[in-house]
């Protein structure tokens, strides 16, 4: 048992400082497109922006802390909260553009979604965790793990809020698909998903079909939903090599995108700083992604192996959609660009994982027991 | 039990094996989105940033400043004036609009319906859109406002041009006034600018007809726009041309006595260069403001215009059609002694009527003038006599001469609206009414009655054309721009100088020997006599009882029921210089005030003497022009 007693002083020092720093710049990077697009002000969004990274900063190294066996104690209870404000949303929640996603506790707004991406993580990570190699392919231990990921997502997704359900799914899915589920599963799943696609489509609300129709042919709609997409590309494509300079973007500016601080925010950064600029800030979210992998593969229990690639895929997640999103590659969902994009919500949450990771990190040398972790 | 066992060796490599594949995966999927990157960026950026400029760059038009018109002296008759404006944006109100307008009523006066249409046009446009609270204010209504503008959210004081006619009612005919475009100018003129919110376009007069050149070539104004339209900053400004200045041959001081001196008559007036055609005064009373028109009208003023039986809207000098009567005598003369049917000579026994066929025609003189020539057929008027003059001329050889002196076709003056009146003949008759021209018709058209309709430009380009032997025509505009209008050469009027001569005499006779009929409103100053003849056409028709029990003095009618008074001249005799030529409706009464008016003017315009004095600039073009022609 290595490490039991260490404070957090000693802890302080098994931080993984480069990637503290790699979050830093980023959100800096994100600060300053928050700047550039109020015309270059602080405010109304750089300043929130840099003091809810600060908080975030605060809660990263809170949770780096704590040490892994609380994490790994908290996982189940963490997820049955989480679920059970997903049915009061349901029931009681605050309808907020169209969707019920907000729950409002006195002063405070809660996204259950997003708690949940986070437990499903924790929680899934601790029953693999508890699982052989050969257990996880056994359908009964299958079906458990399936029900935990599924639930949630369907619950998440009749909010309706098609972008977190997806992430909550690749998130428990990837988690499968890394503790070594067996690709006679997988390879089945897999061709049955493509062929339920039109199924699927049928059970969409009429504003997501419109959004995949949109974004199959924006130039039908330029003026209607189709607008998003047209002007997200013609920031992006207008910053050409070098982009047209910081805080001249006239998309953003003047207002041709909408959303244009949150979940479009990237596309500013494209029409700022161009292809270099765009490119170079995917480079720091690899370099990120290459930590994450890094630290999973260090660690030395299967709970924190799972929990590390859960947050960085999570994180991946979120960038691969918001990226696809604005450059027109997929339909319009709403995930911001993690670190760029304005809000408190996602900037907490994504704070949050990278907390776990470096917990993961922190206490890598950490052993548990297969025991801890299975079923319930 | 050990912490480590060989199942978890085997999960661990597996977990290690699949975490590299996922690696990759996440890798290749953010080349994916660098390729995508260079796609958008690299390979069609350029295409893309020419829809990020079209998004952002809006041309604006910008109005050209109009042409101003000038007098011959360059006094401005038709400016541009600075037009303070009060505006609102709605958005900068702080404490509402509705307390903004509130307090600059306090300041400026606003009625109720004004409040109503600003809170109209502010709920019709965008928030950050200026709305106009009031416009052509007072300097101190402007100064005032200015002074409280810290107190003022929202509002703002602002400086724009708009049309001002300086001499109003003075020139309304002449000038003619802007006013916005309607939906059928912009079908008929494309040019863009029509579209402009505010802009004027010349609706009558030179304002019209010089449309094209006052108005300039719009300028265009690249500003940088948001998604909401609302203008971030100006790129380029290019400020178009302006329109081209008038000049015109009037002389506006002459220009205010007539006006003045036709008091509230309803009445035309023209003088004019008789070597050149330049007109000098051009006026119908009673005209209009034509202010109104540019600032908008109000519903009473429109009904109280067009209800006016002086008829103010139109434009009598051009577009009045008047029967010659006696005025039209001097060119049944001329044609007659031209085309050899009479010679000066040739004299006839008056006895106050005239029997042909079964129609008894009457001289205005009830009991006849008793012996008359040429002479004094002129200078009494008699009608008897041009019945017979007429009757041995025939209705060819009148249509022709009156055509050649300039009668019943438009002068071509460039004022738009003018009419061309009538000179009968057979195939004009043939043509109008399908039947056969009767010869009585002839007596009739020899005192310039019947279907001879002229107006008052004709019968003064008629006289100048007596006076100087000449074929001039009309013309108002002397300088467009920087180019000095020419004009065509001036050929000799094509009437033999014994007949013209002939008639000239007689047209003195009129004024200066005591038999005539204007003998006493004379010029007796000596070197300004003036010549002249009378006329008046009947408005109504007298009956053959009343001929009989003595027609009823025009004094002692009703004023819509009284003659037209007619009355062309020209001076000084001995070099005719100036002609004029007036029509007042329903003025013939005894004392001719409608000769007393053109003998005063005559009087006025050889004392000033606007010919010999140095026009505005450019001096040269213009004076050149006028002694070319003067022989």
């Amino acid at each position: 048992m290595a490490r039991r007693g260490a404070g957090w002083t000693d802890k302080l020092l098994l931080v993984h400082w480069p990637l503290v720093l790699l979050i830093t710049v980023i959100a800096a990077i994100g600060c300053a497109m928050q700047y550039s697009m109020a015309g270059g002000h602080l405010y109304p969004w750089a300043a929130p922006q840099i003091m809810r990274f600060g908080v975030g900063l605060v809660l990263l190294f809170a949770v780096a802390f704590v040490d892994i066996r609380v994490w790994l104690a908290l996982a189940y209870p963490a997820y049955v909260i989480s679920f059970l404000l997903l049915i009061a949303v349901e029931i009681v929640g605050h309808v907020g553009l169209g969707a019920q996603r907000w729950l409002e506790i006195g002063p405070i707004q809660i996204q259950p979604s997003e708690l949940m991406k986070i437990s499903l993580v924790l929680a899934l990570a601790r029953y693999l965790h508890g699982l052989a190699l050969d257990e996880v392919s056994k359908p009964h231990r299958l079906l458990i793990a399936l029900v935990m990921i599924v639930l949630p997502a369907a619950l998440v997704l009749k909010e309706p809020n098609l972008g977190t359900a997806t992430i909550i799914l690749a998130d428990g899915f990837s988690l499968l698909f890394l503790a070594g589920l067996s690709w006679w599963w997988i390879l089945p799943a897999v061709g049955g998903v493509l062929g339920a696609v039109p199924v699927a489509w049928h059970f969409l609300h009429d504003y997501q079909k419109q959004r995949v129709l949109t974004f199959l042919n924006p130039q039908n709609d330029a003026l209607g939903a189709g607008w998003n997409i047209s002007q997200a590309e013609i920031a992006i494509g207008s910053g050409g090599l070098t982009g047209k300079g910081f805080a001249h973007g006239t998309q953003s500016r003047l207002n041709f995108l909408p959303e244009k601080n949150t979940d479009f925010a990237y596309t500013a950064l494209g029409e700022e700083f161009g292809f270099v600029g765009s490119v170079a800030l995917l480079v720091l979210f690899a370099i990120v992604m290459y930590f994450g992998v890094r630290i999973a593969t260090q660690s030395r229990s299967q709970f924190g192996r799972l929990v590390a690639m859960g947050i960085t895929l999570n994180f991946f997640f979120y960038i691969m959609i918001n990226g696809a999103m604005v450059m027109g590659m997929i339909p319009v969902v709403g995930i911001p660009m993690p670190l760029i994009s304005y809000g408190g919500t996602a900037m907490l949450t994504v704070m949050f994982g990278f907390g776990l990771l470096m917990s993961v990190y922190v206490h890598r040398q950490v052993e548990l027991p297969r025991s801890s972790g299975g079923i319930i | 039990m050990p912490l480590f066992d060989r199942k978890d060796k085997s999960r661990y490599a597996a977990f290690t094996r699949r975490t590299l594949m996922t690696g990759g995966a996440m890798g290749a999927v953010l080349g994916v989105l660098g390729v995508r990157l260079y796609q958008l960026q690299i390979l069609e950026g350029d295409q893309f940033r020419t829809k990020s400029e079209e998004n952002s760059v809006s041309a604006r038009l910008v109005a050209p400043l109009r042409g101003r018109i000038f007098d011959r002296f360059g006094v401005e008759l038709a400016t541009n004036r600075r037009n303070y404006r009060v505006l609102i944006i709605p958005e900068q109100a702080l404490g509402g609009v509705d307390e903004a307008i509130d307090t600059i009523g306090k300041i400026i006066l606003l009625t109720d319906r004004d409040r109503d249409r600003i809170m109209r046009d502010i709920a019709n446009n965008k928030k950050f859109v200026a709305t106009t609270i009031a416009e052509n204010l007072t300097w101190e209504q402007f100064a005032r406002v200015n002074l409280q503008l810290p107190y003022l959210s929202g509002i703002q004081p602002d400086v724009g041009q708009t049309r001002d006619y300086p001499f109003g009612e003075e020139l309304s005919h002449v000038v003619g006034y802007v006013a916005a475009a309607s939906t059928k100018d912009q079908q008929s003129d494309t040019d863009p600018l029509l579209a402009l919110p505010g802009f004027r376009i010349g609706k009558r007069g030179i304002e019209k007809s010089l449309e094209k050149d006052l108005r300039g070539s719009a300028g265009v104004s690249r500003v940088e726009v948001n998604a909401y339209g609302r203008v971030i900053r100006e790129l380029s400004r290019d400020p178009g041309a302006p329109g081209s200045d008038v000049w015109l041959t009037l002389d506006r001081d002459l220009q205010k006595f007539v006006v003045d001196r036709m008091a509230d008559e309803s009445c035309a007036v023209a003088v004019m260069d008789v070597a050149t055609g330049d007109v000098l005064a051009l006026a119908s009373t009673p005209g209009y403001d034509p202010n109104l028109f540019n600032v908008g009208i109000t519903q009473t003023q429109w009904k109280s215009l067009l209800e006016n039986d002086h008829r103010p809207l139109s434009d009598k000098a051009l577009s009045g059609l008047y029967p010659p009567g006696s005025t039209f005598k001097p060119a049944v003369a001329l044609s007659a002694l031209d085309a050899g049917a009479i010679t000066p000579d040739f004299s006839i026994n008056c006895t106050g009527s005239l029997a042909f066929g079964n129609h008894i025609f009457h001289c205005w003189q009830k009991h006849g003038h008793g012996r008359v020539n040429l002479h004094r057929g002129i200078a009494q008027s008699c009608d008897v006599y041009f019945y017979n003059v007429a009757r041995r001329l025939g209705i060819d050889g009148l249509e022709a001469g009156a055509h050649r002196l300039g009668l019943g076709n438009r002068t071509g003056i460039e004022i738009p609206g003018e009419r061309g009146g009538v000179i009968p003949g057979r195939a004009w008759k043939e043509k109008t009414f399908g039947v056969k021209w009767l010869e009585g018709e002839t007596l009739n058209a020899g005192i310039g009655q019947g279907y001879v309709l002229v107006t008052p430009l004709q019968l003064c380009t008629m006289a100048a054309r007596i006076a100087s032997r000449r074929a001039v025509s009309p013309r108002i505009v002397r300088v467009l721009g920087r180019e000095a209008q020419q004009r065509s050469q001036l050929t000799k009027l094509a009437f033999s100088d014994a007949a013209i001569g002939a008639v000239q005499s007689a047209m003195n006779a009129v004024t200066n020997e005591p038999m005539g009929t204007a003998f006493k409103w004379r010029i007796p100053d000596a070197g300004y006599e003036m010549a002249g003849k009378t006329g008046t056409a009947q408005v109504r028709k007298i009956s053959e009882a009343e001929h009989l029990s003595g027609v009823i003095k025009n004094d002692r009618l009703p004023w819509k029921l009284r003659d037209h008074a007619l009355f062309i001249a020209y001076a000084p005799v001995s070099n005719p210089r100036y002609a004029a030529a007036i029509v007042q409706e329903h003025g013939a009464v005894e004392s001719h005030p409608h000769v007393q008016m053109v003998r005063d003017i005559l009087l006025y315009v050889q004392q000033r003497d606007p010919l010999k004095r140095t026009p505005g600039w450019p001096v040269s073009a213009a004076s050149l022009d006028r002694d070319t022609v003067r022989l």
